[in-house]
């Protein structure tokens, strides 16, 4: 029978893991479970639900760091960052309604352990790039920490960045310690309308490539924008590729308008203020476009392709040749959601055979669980990567008992 | 510090390994002679020497998988080096060990500006980097003191940063692919022109890991356009103090500069008498900061912390005027450390980190710790994040000084530790901080890092006797201790 475990501390952590390994019994690790459908379905026989470890540990706004319990809220870590004007730097997307778990339950270990990241990623990072240091438990059951609470950091390996993206496969993060960032005094957007995508694209990269500090660029084709939340973006009725600057006010003024003019033959431009611009942004980090699927889509299994950013819109349109779906583009073209027809197979392989000799990687994050159970959800790896990767996670979780097959069929 | 006692079969069967790495690097790229053997025989940590058995310079990404694959048959240890520039001894060779050098890799395979990316053999400068793009308005963030000479490779073996890290990141967040070559000959790639490399942050791992998982071949960098305009701020303080809150009230405000950094009386002074950059000889602490960006960020940027200084109580604040003044304050900074040459016979450049707020606190017991050795101390410091490089003054020609200076660095290292910092920011651990890896880390702390170690090297064949300061067979670390007949905690909720 399946029970449920939920200790309260870090030692009954350990005890639970000991426990796990000795009798060779897989957990399913989870926070609040909202990505719980995010990757391929675990066959455990438990569940280690880490609900009760949630609490912010330390808080040194002065410092710009952040240490909180595992299943810490990120909502409750968003509320105490606001208070100083501050925010987490690798603005995590919020999976949930898209998974159809719901809004706003994510946690900051969630968060991390999947390396989350959203459109910011091309300047501040991923969540990979913002942990300091971390406590947990390993497979094998015992506690081990890595890092510190400091920015620069170079003793011993940085198992930070292990932890980041290994959903739950090698260790149980009991607590973990973050940096975080100043909110920026003003936020603007400046809409290129009309681009086709291969324009839209080079139009990204014109401005990437400025001095401009782009901090998000975005391409919604047509029928992607027709759902912005941002209602001049939904009435444009035309495509819309929308690059952010932040930063102080006169700074921000000064590089919407200088972009603005850079991107002149690109089409009519249009500029979303800090309002809009939050609201625009939060919909393209949390994929909220193909949360509720047009009637043309049924429940679409969405794909989420990483690539060189000048290949995004070859590889896209390779995609859509073939199969029916939607598409739109993150990071300046190197991320791709697609929204795709049902398949059994997810169409893996026509997916996958879309991405260039350039190189990159395709993740399908929504599809039920009979066909994530079926298809390789994360990208396979070349067989010499494989073995590594089966011996990293040994080195953590001989036993196998972490959310074993969660990234990988034996892992 | 004890190096692992050399093998001395692999000492006795010198010539069959020469042989046999002369079959796979031809004539000059094998080095077997004293004289030519010396140039490698320590790094940037002179003060240990040691002549390798043997050193090998490959050309190819082929070649370096023949030589590991032969090694790991062999039994025979290596030691990767770039540019041979690490301050923590990272690439002492080994009596009984082949020096693997990457200077051959010195070539840019692709510059990338649509992708906004260099793809560069490991053995290319720092510096090389950002002058093949720079024509372009191009350049590589992270700009490690030593950039003209340091290894794009070596950058990444201990993550290097310099004095931009701040806004722009150290290595680990401008580094998007490798190809790496491990022990046993296989040929990885890691990443690529794409964000987030696939399964495993393999590429996050690597970083930072002084050459114990494997040997760089290459790297792909992410390039920025440089911002349009910088302008520093020389602000002068007479206390420590001072300087300290006037950094976290900069960070406090919302404000992340191009450059924070600062400097302590001593280094002032030696600073000045060698460059003459116009620095203050009055102040006990001087900060540099540079604010860059469109020119109305910066203009806005400098008026608010000019304000911020003046309230945290500084005694002397100078805009640059110009790029040639901007130049000249921080030609001042730059010249820290060949300055304080000038002034003593030898110096020992220390690299703590510790939490901004803990500076004035840590400087303090720096200075008394100065006194109890009679040894001098001037500090330069990457402020922003946190980052102290203590420069202790003393002569290696006087019997017992380096001793001296050693057990006070260690005990500035112990400090930083307990202040909740960390014994390296920068520089790496190398042999320097290994037996101090104790003070951060529990036994089982190093346990786990040493199982991820033999994930890739489960012979310990590359380069051991760095960062760890007990080597455990991997065997043994492979062990689970099985906790059996425990009771199924009846205390733990369930449901």
């Amino acid at each position: 029978m399946t029970e449920t475990l939920t200790p309260e501390t870090a030692e009954q952590v350990l005890e639970t893991v000991q426990w796990a390994a000795a009798e060779e019994t897989p957990l399913e690790v989870m926070g609040a479970g909202s990505k719980r459908a995010y990757g391929r379905p675990s066959p455990a026989a438990h569940r280690l639900d880490l609900k009760a470890l949630s609490g912010i540990e330390l808080y040194e706004p002065m410092e710009l760091v952040m240490s909180a319990k595992a299943a810490t809220p990120l909502a409750d870590i968003d509320a105490a960052l606001a208070e100083n004007r501050q925010r987490l730097g690798f603005e995590p997307a919020d999976l949930g309604p898209l998974l159809g778990t719901g809004a706003g339950a994510g946690t900051i270990c969630g968060a991390v352990i999947c390396n989350l990241s959203g459109p910011g990623r091309i300047k501040a990072g991923a969540a990979r790039d913002h942990i300091l240091g971390f406590h947990a438990v390993s497979g094998r059951g015992g506690r081990f920490k890595s890092g510190g609470r400091v920015v620069k950091n170079v003793t011993g390996f940085d198992l930070s960045k292990l932890m980041a993206g290994s959903f739950g496969t090698l260790a149980v993060m009991t607590d973990v310690t973050v940096k975080v960032m100043p909110e920026p005094e003003e936020t603007r957007t400046v809409l290129v309308l009309g681009a086709g995508d291969a324009q839209a694209v080079k139009a990204m990269s014109e401005a990437l490539n400025s001095a401009f500090e782009i901090s998000a660029a975005a391409h919604l084709p047509a029928g992607v924008a027709a759902v912005s939340a941002v209602a001049s973006v939904a009435a444009a009725g035309a495509a819309v590729t929308a690059l952010r600057v932040e930063g102080p006010e006169p700074s921000v003024v000064y590089r919407a308008e200088a972009l603005k003019a850079l991107l002149e033959a690109y089409g009519n431009r249009e500029e979303l203020d800090t309002a809009e611009s939050l609201a625009f942004w939060r919909q393209v980090r949390d994929v909220g476009f193909f949360v509720a699927d047009g009637p043309e889509a049924g429940q679409a299994q969405v794909w989420r392709l990483s690539v060189p950013p000048a290949e995004g819109a070859g590889v896209a349109a390779r995609i859509l040749d073939a199969a029916d779906g939607r598409v739109f583009y993150d990071w300046g073209g190197g991320l791709l959601w697609l929204a795709l027809a049902p398949r059994p197979d997810g169409g893996h392989e026509a997916v996958r055979g879309a991405i260039g000799d350039g190189g990159g990687h395709a993740t399908l994050v929504r599809a039920d669980a009979d066909v994530r159970a079926a298809v390789p959800v994360f990208q396979p790896q070349p067989e010499p990567l494989a073995r590594l990767t089966a011996r990293v996670k040994e080195a953590f979780d001989p036993k196998g008992v972490l959310n074993p097959g969660r990234m990988y069929e034996g892992v | 510090m004890r190096m692992p006692e050399p093998d001395a079969g692999i000492i006795a069967r010198r010539s069959d390994i020469i042989a046999g790495l002369r079959k796979i690097v031809p004539g000059e790229g094998v080095i077997v002679d004293e004289d030519e053997l010396r140039v490698y025989e320590c790094d940037g940590l002179s003060a240990y020497r040691q002549l390798p058995l043997i050193v090998v310079l490959p050309e190819t990404t082929a070649q370096v998988s023949a030589i590991l694959s032969f090694c790991l048959a062999e039994g025979v240890k290596i030691v990767p080096r770039g540019a041979g520039t690490s301050l923590a001894g990272g690439t002492l060779p080994l009596a009984d060990g082949v020096t693997v050098g990457l200077g051959k890799f010195n070539r840019i395979l692709d510059i990338d500006y649509e992708n906004r990316v260099v793809v560069a053999q490991s053995g290319v400068t720092n510096l090389g980097i950002s002058d093949a793009v720079r024509h372009r308005g191009f350049y590589y963030a992270p700009d490690p003191s030593s950039q003209i000479a340091c290894s794009i490779g070596g950058n990444v073996s201990t993550n290097s940063g310099g004095v931009h890290s701040l806004k722009y990141g150290l290595t680990t967040n401008n580094l998007l692919g490798l190809e790496m070559v491990l022990i046993n000959g296989e040929v990885v790639h890691l990443g690529g022109k794409h964000l987030d490399s696939e399964g495993y942050d393999l590429l996050g791992l690597m970083t930072g890991s002084e050459g114990l998982l494997g040997i760089i071949t290459e790297v792909t960098v992410r390039i920025l356009q440089k911002p349009e305009c910088a302008r520093a701020l020389l602000i002068g303080f007479s206390s420590n103090e001072s300087a300290g809150d006037c950094v976290a009230a900069i960070i406090g405000a919302g404000i992340i500069p191009g450059g924070m950094e600062m400097m302590d009386k001593p280094a002032i002074h030696a600073a000045e008498d060698f460059v003459h950059a116009g620095y203050p000889r009055d102040v006990e602490a001087l900060l540099i900061v540079e604010a860059d960006g469109p020119e109305a960020e910066v203009e806005h940027l400098i008026e608010r912390i000019e304000a911020i200084a003046k309230e945290s109580g500084a005694v002397n604040v100078r805009i640059s005027r110009d790029e040639e003044e901007r130049l000249k304050f921080w030609a001042g900074r730059k010249a820290a450390f060949p300055a304080i040459g000038r002034i003593s016979p030898d110096y020992y450049c220390m690299d703590g980190t510790i939490p901004r707020n803990k500076l004035a606190q840590v400087l303090k017991r720096i200075g008394a710790l100065s006194k109890e050795y009679g040894l001098g101390v001037a500090n330069v410091f990457h402020a922003g994040d946190g980052n102290l490089h203590p420069l202790i003054l003393y002569d290696a020609n006087k019997p017992g000084e380096l001793e001296a200076v050693e057990e006070m660095g260690a005990k500035i290292l112990r400090l930083c530790v307990e202040v909740g910092g960390v014994l390296t920011g920068e520089h790496g651990v190398g042999i320097e901080k290994r037996d101090l890896m104790d003070t951060m880390f529990t036994e089982d702390d190093l346990k786990q890092q040493q199982r991820v170690k033999c994930a890739f090297d489960d012979g310990h064949l590359l380069n051991p006797g760095k960062v760890y300061p007990t080597l455990h067979r991997c065997a043994e670390l492979g062990r689970v201790h099985v906790h059996r007949g425990q009771f199924r905690f009846p205390d733990l909720p369930r449901f």
